[in-house]
C-alpha cells in the first residue's frame, strides 16, 4: 500500500514536471511566432517576422559559423587529445595514475565560473584573447577530461588479446591502431563525440568569459540580446532562443541514438 | 524455544504477466517438519518461497496458519525467519549488531539481548565473533551469522532459500551437517528450497519436486530417490537411462515387461500397467550389471564408447544392439571398442507411465 | 619500436609518456597555470603591484557590497541543495526497484540540462512570470488573486537552478541506491522491520556516502550560480552573487588582480562547504551503530 503512494507521488512529480518543461518551451515558441502578446491566454496574432528581425539585427549567420566552428574544432582536438591518453590509463597502472586521473577529474567538477576568470584573464594576455581560438581553446579544458572518461570504458572492453595476437601474427603498431583499435572503439568516439558536441554548444560560461564580440557561440549571443534589456524586443529574442532550442534538440536526437540519457548528464552541468 | 507451529497450510498461484509461475501450488507443513522444494531454476520454489515470507504478493490463493489466515499481514508481522543465498548481512554493523538487530526492533532489554545473542553464537559455533564485520567472515561463517540472526528471533517457521548455493563443496557438506544439527536440536519447522538432489535427501522429512510451478512429486526421501512417479523427477534422481515403449506384458509378482523397440525390458511398474499401455523403463547407471554371469532377462550387449576415469568408477556411455545409448557407471575396467555384456537387475528398473519426454537440458 | 607485453611494470615506455603527454600539458597548461596563475594575480593588486599582498581580499572584505554577496550566494544555494537532494532521494528511493517507462522518465529529466541555462531563463521568465501561463491559470481560476511573483527575485533564481542540478542528482542517487543489496531489505523485513525503520536503519547508512557526494556536487555547482541569478533574479541587488561580483570587476572595471581574489574567495567558499559536509558525515557515520545492548 505504501509503495502505490510512492509511486503516485513520482509519477506526480515526473508528471509536472513534464508540465512545466513542456509549459516553458511553448511559452518561448508561441512568443516566438507572436506579434505581439501581453497577459492574454494565446497571442492575439502570430508571425514569423520576428525570425526574419532577428537573423538581420542578430548577426546570426556570423554567430551560427561560429558556433559550428567552435564545435566542431572542439570535438575533432578534444578526441585526437583524448585518445591516445585514454588507450594507456585503460590499459595500464603506473605510480601516479591516481593523481593523474583526479587531475583529469578537476576541470570537471570544479565549476566553470571559479576557474574561468582566471582562464579568461590568462587568455586575454595572449594575442588570441578574445578570439574564436581563444574560445575553441577554452571549451577543450573540460571536454578533454570529459572525452578521456567516456573513452576509457570503450578501450577497457577491447581485450589485450586482440592486440597481442595481432603482434604474433606481425602486425606493426601503426597497423593495430588503424585495424583493430580504431574500428572496435568507433563506438566510443561517437559517443564521446556526441557528448562534446552538445556540451560545447550549449555551453555557457566559459565562452561568455572568453569571447569576444566577434566570437560569440548561439548560446551567448543568446543571453548578450536578453541581457540588452529593453532594446531587444522580447518576441525577437524568443524567435532566437527558438532556434537555438530547435538545433540544440536536434543535436540531442541524433545524441540519443549513440548515448544513454543518464551519460548526457554526467558531465557536470552548470547553474 | 521456539513458539511451535501447528501447521502451516497454503495454495498459491502466482502469474508474472502472461506467465503463470506457480499453478495452485498447494502444500501442508506440519510442525517440526522440514520440508524441501527441490526444482531445476525457474520452477517457482523461491517464488513460492518469497511469497510465504510475504515479500511478493500471490495473484491468488491463501496462506493459513493453525488455522489463522495470514497473506494480508506484511512481512515484518508474520515471525518467520529466513536465511539467503547471499546472506544479506547488514556490511555496515558487527556480527552482534546483525544478530541483535531483530530482538532491538522488539524492543527487548539489553541484558535479554546481550544473553540470547551470545547463546545463538555458541549454537552455530561462532562464540567471540560478536565485534567483527561480516566483510572479515569468510562465506562459512557468514552463512552462520545469517542463520544466527534469524533463529535468535524464536520464529515458529524458518525459510531456507538455496543458503548453500554460494559455498564451496567442502563448506556445502559441513553446512548441511549444521544445519541438520541445527533442526534436529530445535526441532524447527522448515521449508527449505534447493536445485541439489543430495541436499533435499539428506536434509527432509517430505521432499516436494517442482517443474514449472506445478508439482512433480511429493514425498519422503526414500520414496522420491526410490520410486520416482514420472520421467522427470527419475531424471532429476539419478536416472539416466530412459528405455519408452509399450507394456507386453503386465506380470504377477509385482514386475512387467516393456517393448522399447527390440529391447525387452523387464522391471518394476509404478503402478498397475495394462498391457499395450505406453511405459518408460528407467534404470541408474550405476546399478546397470556390467560383465560377469549375466542371467535373463535383461540382458543385453553393449559396444564400448567412450570411458571417463572418476577415481572410484569409472562412467562409460555403450551402444545397445537398438542403437541407443546407455550411462554405466561401474568400477569394472572398460576400454573403448570393446563389447561387453550387460544387465539391468529387474528390481532396479523402474517402470513409468507414459511415454518419455524430451529430456530437459 | 616496443611491443606491449604482460604484466606491465609500473612505469611507463616512451609511447605510453607520448600518448598522455599532449593532454596532461593542455590540463597543465589551460587549467593549473592559469589556476594559479589567477591566485597569483589576486595578491598583486593595483596599477604597479610591489610584491605580495592581501589588499584585494582587505577590500572585499571591508566593502559590504562586496562581501554581502557571500551571504546571498549562501542563501540561494543551501535551500536549493537542500531541496534538490531531499526531493531526489525521496524520488529515487522510491525508484530502487524499478519502474515503467524508466528510459522515457530519465529521457525527460535530462531535457533541462541539455537545453541548457540561457533557454531555461528565457523560459522560465516567460512561462512563471506575472503575466505568463502559470500565474494566468491561477488567477483565472480563481486560486488567487495577485499573480505570484516568481521571477526577477530569489525564487526564480532557485527554480532554474532546481531544474538544473535536479536531474543530475536524482540519476547519480537513483544509480546509487539501485546498487545496494536487495536482499538486505528483504531480511530487514523479516526480522520484523517495518518501512520506516528499513529506511533508517538498513538503507539510509549505506546511501549516505552517495547521498554526501550529492550533496557536495550540487552545493558546489549552485554555489556559482551566475546566468540565472542575473536573468531571473535582481543583479544589482537581492541576487547579487558571488559569482557576479568577480565577474563585474573582470569586464566592467578591468580590475583583473581584484577579480580573481573574488574567484579565490569562491573557491574558498566551496571548499568550506565540503569540508563542513565532510565533518557532518563523519558524525553520521558513527550514530546509527550505536545502539542498544551493544558492549
Amino acid at each position: 500500500m505504501r509503495g502505490r503512494l510512492w509511486h503516485l507521488a513520482l509519477y506526480i512529480f515526473v508528471l509536472g514536471f513534464i508540465l512545466n518543461l513542456l509549459g516553458i518551451v511553448t511559452h518561448v515558441t508561441m512568443s516566438a511566432f507572436a506579434k505581439r502578446w501581453f497577459g492574454t491566454p494565446l497571442p492575439p496574432q502570430f508571425t514569423t517576422d520576428w525570425f526574419v528581425y532577428a537573423w538581420n539585427n542578430f548577426d546570426l549567420d556570423r554567430v551560427l559559423t561560429v558556433t559550428v566552428t567552435v564545435a566542431l574544432a572542439v570535438v575533432a582536438l578534444a578526441l585526437a587529445i583524448a585518445y591516445p591518453a585514454a588507450y594507456i590509463l585503460a590499459r595500464r597502472n603506473f605510480r601516479g595514475k591516481a593523481l593523474l586521473l583526479l587531475l583529469y577529474f578537476l576541470p570537471l567538477v570544479i565549476p566553470q565560473m571559479t576557474y574561468g576568470i582566471s582562464l579568461a584573464t590568462t587568455l586575454y594576455g595572449w594575442p588570441i584573447g578574445g578570439t574564436i581560438v581563444a574560445v575553441i581553446l577554452a571549451n577543450l579544458v573540460p571536454m578533454v577530461p570529459l572525452a578521456i572518461f567516456v573513452l576509457i570504458p570503450f578501450f577497457e572492453q577491447v581485450s589485450p588479446n586482440l592486440e597481442w595476437g595481432a603482434q604474433t601474427l606481425g602486425a606493426s603498431r601503426a597497423q593495430i591502431f588503424r585495424r583493430i583499435l580504431l574500428p572496435l572503439t568507433i563506438p566510443g568516439l561517437l559517443t564521446a563525440g556526441v557528448l562534446i558536441l552538445v556540451n560545447t554548444v550549449s555551453n555557457f560560461e566559459l565562452t561568455f568569459l572568453v569571447s569576444g564580440s566577434g566570437s560569440q557561440t548561439l548560446v551567448v549571443a543568446l543571453f548578450y540580446n536578453v541581457f540588452a534589456g529593453g532594446v531587444r524586443p522580447v518576441y525577437s529574442v524568443d524567435a532566437m532562443a527558438l532556434m537555438y532550442m530547435t538545433t540544440v534538440l536536434v543535436l540531442l536526437l541524433i545524441a540519443l541514438r549513440f548515448v544513454r540519457p543518464t551519460q548526457m548528464v554526467f558531465r557536470l552541468d552548470r547553474a | 524455544m521456539s513458539s511451535q507451529l501447528g501447521s502451516l497450510r497454503f495454495r498459491i498461484t502466482k502469474r508474472f504477466g502472461a506467465k503463470t509461475v506457480l499453478d495452485d501450488f498447494a502444500l501442508t507443513v506440519r510442525g517440526r517438519q522440514f520440508v524441501t522444494l527441490l526444482g531445476p531454476s525457474g520452477c517457482g520454489k523461491s517464488t513460492a518461497l518469497n511469497i510465504v515470507a510475504g515479500l511478493i504478493p500471490a495473484s491468488d490463493g491463501e496462506l493459513w496458519i493453525d488455522d489463522e489466515r495470514m497473506d494480508h499481514l506484511p512481512t515484518e508481522k508474520r515471525g518467520f525467519g529466513m536465511v539467503f543465498q547471499n546472506y544479506a548481512l547488514f556490511p555496515h554493523m558487527t556480527v552482534y549488531g546483525n544478530v541483535a538487530f531483530g530482538l532491538e526492533l522488539q524492543r527487548r532489554p539489553a541484558a535479554e539481548i546481550r544473553d540470547r545473542v551470545q547463546r545463538m553464537l555458541q549454537l552455530v559455533q561462532l562464540p567471540g565473533y560478536e565485534e567483527r564485520y561480516p566483510s572479515q567472515l569468510s562465506g562459512g561463517q557468514q552463512q552462520r551469522v545469517a542463520i544466527a540472526r534469524a533463529l535468535v528471533m524464536h520464529p515458529r517457521l524458518l525459510l531456507l532459500d538455496e543458503p548453500l548455493s554460494n559455498l564451496d563443496a567442502k563448506l556445502r557438506i559441513e553446512m548441511r551437517a549444521e544445519i541438520k544439527r541445527i533442526h534436529a536440536r530445535l526441532g524447527l519447522t522448515c521449508i527449505y528450497v534447493t536445485h541439489d538432489q543430495t541436499e533435499a535427501l539428506s536434509l527432509s522429512d517430505w521432499v516436494v519436486v517442482m517443474r514449472d510451478g506445478v508439482v512433480m512429486q511429493a514425498g519422503p526421501p526414500q520414496e522420491i530417490y526410490d520410486r520416482p512417479d514420472n520421467v522427470f523427477v527419475a531424471d532429476f534422481m539419478g536416472f539416466r537411462n530412459f528405455f519408452p515403449g509399450e507394456v507386453t506384458s503386465a506380470g504377477a509378482d509385482g514386475q512387467a515387461e516393456v517393448a522399447s523397440g527390440p529391447l525387452r525390458i523387464r522391471g518394476r511398474p509404478r503402478r498397475t500397467l495394462a498391457s499395450g499401455e505406453a511405459a518408460t523403463a528407467a534404470i541408474r547407471p550405476e546399478d546397470v550389471q556390467v560383465g560377469g554371469e549375466a542371467a535373463a532377462p535383461n540382458r543385453f550387449d553393449g559396444k564400448v564408447e567412450i570411458v571417463e576415469y572418476l577415481g572410484r568408477d569409472n562412467e562409460a556411455v555403450l551402444t545397445l544392439a537398438s542403437g541407443t545409448s546407455l550411462w554405466v557407471r561401474t568400477p569394472a575396467h572398460l576400454s573403448p571398442g570393446e563389447t561387453v555384456p550387460i544387465a539391468f537387475p529387474p528390481d532396479k528398473v523402474i517402470l513409468l507411465a507414459g511415454a518419455a519426454e524430451p529430456r530437459p537440458t | 619500436m616496443r611491443g606491449l607485453r604482460r604484466g606491465e611494470p609500473r612505469e611507463l615506455d616512451l609511447m605510453a609518456v607520448a600518448c598522455l603527454a599532449p593532454s596532461v600539458l593542455y590540463v597543465v597548461l589551460m587549467f593549473v597555470y592559469p589556476f594559479l596563475r589567477g591566485i597569483y594575480l589576486s595578491l598583486r593588486p593595483g596599477k604597479e603591484p610591489v610584491g605580495l599582498s592581501l589588499a584585494n581580499y582587505v577590500a572585499f572584505f571591508s566593502d559590504e557590497w562586496q562581501y554581502g554577496t557571500i551571504w546571498i550566494t549562501f542563501s540561494l544555494a543551501v535551500p536549493t541543495t537542500i531541496v534538490v537532494v531531499a526531493t531526489a532521494l525521496f524520488l529515487a528511493y522510491g525508484m530502487r526497484r524499478g519502474i515503467r517507462m524508466e528510459r522515457t522518465i530519465t529521457t525527460i529529466l535530462v531535457l533541462p540540462v541539455s537545453l541548457g541555462v540561457i533557454l531555461l531563463s528565457i523560459g522560465i521568465q516567460g512561462f512563471y512570470g506575472t503575466r505568463g501561463w502559470f500565474n494566468q491559470l491561477l488567477v483565472g481560476s480563481g486560486l488567487i488573486s495577485e499573480p505570484l511573483r516568481l521571477t526577477n527575485n530569489h525564487t526564480g533564481v532557485m527554480l532554474s537552478l532546481f531544474m538544473q542540478q535536479f536531474p543530475f542528482c536524482f540519476l547519480m542517487l537513483l544509480g546509487y541506491i539501485s546498487g545496494i543489496d536487495p536482499t538486505l531489505e528483504k531480511s530487514a523485513r523479516t526480522l520484523g522491520a517495518g518501512s520506516w525503520t528499513v529506511f533508517r536503519r538498513v538503507m539510509f547508512p549505506l546511501i549516505a556516502p552517495g547521498l554526501a557526494i550529492a550533496f557536495a556536487l550540487v552545493f558546489v555547482m549552485s554555489f556559482a550560480v551566475f546566468p540565472s541569478a542575473i536573468l531571473l533574479g535582481q543583479p544589482a541587488g537581492s541576487t547579487r552573487t558571488i559569482a557576479i561580483a568577480a565577474y563585474h570587476q573582470a569586464f566592467e572595471h578591468y580590475d583583473m588582480s581584484y577579480a580573481s581574489a573574488i574567484a579565490v574567495i569562491m573557491g574558498l567558499c566551496q571548499l568550506a562547504g565540503l569540508v563542513l559536509i565532510v565533518l557532518v558525515r563523519q558524525r553520521m557515520v558513527l550514530a546509527p551503530t550505536m545502539g542498544v545492548g551493544k558492549r
